[in-house]
């Protein structure tokens, strides 16, 4: 389980350019699933049927893409300018990114000695960065790398402290992990599993996913914000880590239906699985698109909490993931969903 | 209608939290409809049967509130909106939960400024002794609205929830009183509206009506120092121009104009600057439905204490019968 999850996050991703991915999660998951569809915008559908003999169409959706980088001009002397895709920019100063999965490059910044006071104490903008791929001139970078390219942050996967990992992109990786372990086992339903894209960029590859399904529920797999740390208060931590998978009761984005946040609920406690309830509204996910869906679907959604998404370095405890595979396993087993 | 309307601004209905509206609603119509049936996110969908085009008439049921986020270790809850809320309105409010629980809104002592409060640092407090005390009578998730009770001088009521209530009495009535209609009329009693006209969509979608008119609360420009706007209370029910998330379908309004002009009810133009209502959602569903909104003024929207005019919605019920009896022709 922990080296598939250092495949997909060390695959890189951005929104609109998920092929990478998409190619990882076919091969993993093709011995699982009877039929796999792309769609037009590169959605990775599976279509896996169901014992049932009057299944439901279950949608589970985890989304493929992670926040980075997209080059937007390449200057005279051969340094990149970029726009930014879900990423707080106070994090981008320094790092180390690779850009279309080939080219190493730098956020370069003047370096301290050559700084202001008032220089120091500033955070720099996005729009004042650049990357340095070490290109001597505007040709040199033109044979390596094309406008629209994007970058990512080059971190490795790797063990911290006991039982958890480092990794960037776990969200939401870990839920594209999470449905790619529930993809082994049967259930009764007919599963459509979704790996969306685009989700980052506004939840725009699931709507036209779920349109084409037209599911009768739909469950959002997601790696949430996490904000168990110094200078929150309890009642903003989000989820806390360790504790199990997150339900949502609100987000921006949807109001989960009670019937299956219930079946969630029963699902765990049967099978004594540890969960908890998100504690905060912020964000939204592909449930909110899928919910408005044709005559409108009953919704979920179901987080493993992760702290510091949108960065260089995410940390997630590995209980957390097993646990939320255990329960989405379960749920659907018992077609609690679908009474 | 004073009592109908008591009965349904009494009932809880947070947005995502509609059932308790929805079974009055069902018991009021039952009986005046052909079919009445609830979709899977909760819209109740009234039909009057006919060979003529279908029109969609919608009110939405749930009315905003304030969703259980956690509850602390010495049984405080901390909560998100479900809705829109100005948060000096929920100060030393009382709110009410589903199962009959009354709780006080305040916000962390050490704030001293009222602009430095959001909802991030306030709190309901049921009287708990702590966390487990507090879990015997609400739940994380469970959702409250104001607790105000229902009142008034005449015709000027004042109550919680009068967004929406008062216009789902408002089709209600009209339901009763319809006689026979060109059209096959779809009456929708939509769920969460006020997180985005959510069901509203999804009923449109499933009905492809020919035409809709929503039926919503406005503002009102007639207290002291008000904003500049020209509905008044009491002048009548009001014709939708424009608000953030629809331009009237203009056919839709002349109709509507037309139809009050004919039947000598007073009304109101309406160009409403904040604010949008199921009338945006029903408009761009599929192909698109030309679709008007028929607005009943409301002073004080989205506090404990809303205020509107009986005569507004007896005006709204009388031109909306007559709009459906005389067809809304395109």
């Amino acid at each position: 389980m922990l080296q598939l999850l250092k495949s997909l996050t060390e695959t890189d991703g951005v929104s609109g350019d998920e092929g990478r991915v998409r190619e990882f999660i076919k091969k993993e998951i093709s011995p699982y699933v009877d039929k796999m569809i792309t769609d037009s915008m590169g959605n990775l559908i599976a279509v896996k049927k169901g014992s049932a003999e009057n299944p439901k169409k279950v949608m589970l959706d985890a989304h493929m893409d992670e926040v980075g980088l997209i080059i937007t001009h390449i200057c005279d002397d051969g340094m990149l300018k970029f726009g930014v895709i879900g990423i707080d920019q106070r994090v981008l100063l320094s790092k180390r990114v690779m850009i279309a999965g080939r080219v190493p490059g730098v956020l370069g910044i003047k370096a301290i000695h050559l700084q202001k006071r008032d220089e120091r104490n500033r955070v720099v903008k996005a729009d004042d960065m650049y990357i340095d791929i070490g290109a001597r001139s505007k040709e040199e970078a033109e044979g390596l790398v094309s406008l629209g390219d994007y970058a990512t942050f080059t971190t490795e996967c790797e063990d911290i402290g006991s039982g958890r990992i480092k990794a960037k992109a776990l969200d939401d990786r870990a839920g594209c992990a999470v449905l790619i372990e529930v993809l082994k086992d049967n259930y009764p339903d007919d599963l459509y599993v979704n790996f969306a894209v685009q989700e980052e960029a506004g939840l725009r590859g699931a709507g036209i996913a779920a349109y084409r399904i037209n599911p009768d529920i739909g469950l959002a797999l997601e790696g949430t914000t996490c904000s168990d740390v110094p200078g929150a208060d309890e009642h903003m931590y989000s989820t806390v880590m360790g504790c199990g998978p997150a339900i949502s009761i609100i987000d921006r984005s949807s109001y989960s239906s009670k019937d299956i946040v219930n079946g969630l609920i029963d699902a765990a406690e049967d099978a004594g699985i540890p969960y908890q309830m998100k504690r905060t509204m912020t964000g939204g996910n592909d449930a909110g698109m899928i919910q408005r869906t044709h005559e409108g679907v009953k919704t979920g959604v179901v987080s493993v909490p992760v702290r510091y998404i949108h960065s260089p370095a995410a940390i997630m405890d590995v209980t957390d993931f097993e646990n939320t595979v255990s329960l989405i396993k379960e749920f659907l087993k018992k077609g609690a969903c679908c009474k | 209608m004073k009592q109908l309307l008591k009965k349904l601004t009494s009932a809880y209905g947070p947005s995502g939290n509609e059932e308790t509206v929805r079974e009055i609603i069902k018991k009021e119509i039952e009986g005046c409809v052909d079919e009445i049936k609830t979709d899977s996110l909760g819209n109740l969908i009234a039909v009057k049967k006919g060979s003529g085009s279908k029109v969609m008439i919608a009110a939405h049921m749930d009315q905003i509130g304030l969703v259980v986020t956690y509850i602390d270790d010495t049984g405080f809850l901390r909560f998100a909106p479900a809705g829109g809320f100005d948060v000096t309105d929920l100060i030393d409010r009382k709110v009410i939960f589903g199962n009959g629980i009354v709780g006080v809104v305040s916000y962390e002592n050490e704030i001293k400024e009222i602009k430095d409060v959001t909802v991030n640092n306030m709190y309901i407090d049921i009287g708990a002794k702590d966390r487990e005390d507090a879990l015997t009578k609400v739940q994380e998730g469970d959702a409250a609205v104001y607790y105000t009770t229902f009142g008034g001088n005449g015709d000027r009521v004042t109550s919680c929830a009068l967004d929406n209530r008062s216009s789902c009495a408002v089709l209600i009535e009209t339901i009763k009183n319809l006689k026979d209609s060109p059209h096959e009329i779809y009456f929708v009693f939509t769920v969460q509206e006020e997180l985005g006209s959510r069901g509203a969509s999804t009923a449109a979608f499933a009905i492809e009506p020919s035409a809709c008119i929503a039926v919503d609360v406005t503002d009102t420009g007639d207290t002291p120092k008000s904003q500049p706007m020209s509905v008044k209370l009491g002048e009548g029910p009001a014709i939708k121009v424009f608000d953030q998330s629809v331009m009237v379908h203009p056919a839709i309004k002349n109709i509507m104009i037309d139809e009050a002009e004919k039947l000598g009810v007073p009304y109101q133009m309406e160009v409403l600057k904040a604010g949008g209502t199921d009338t945006g959602a029903v408009a761009l569903s599929k192909s698109g439905v030309p679709s008007g909104c028929l607005s009943i003024p409301c002073r004080y929207m989205h506090s404990d204490s809303e205020m509107v005019d009986i005569s507004d919605m007896e005006g709204g019920v009388k031109l909306l019968t007559g709009l459906l009896n005389d067809g809304i022709r395109i």
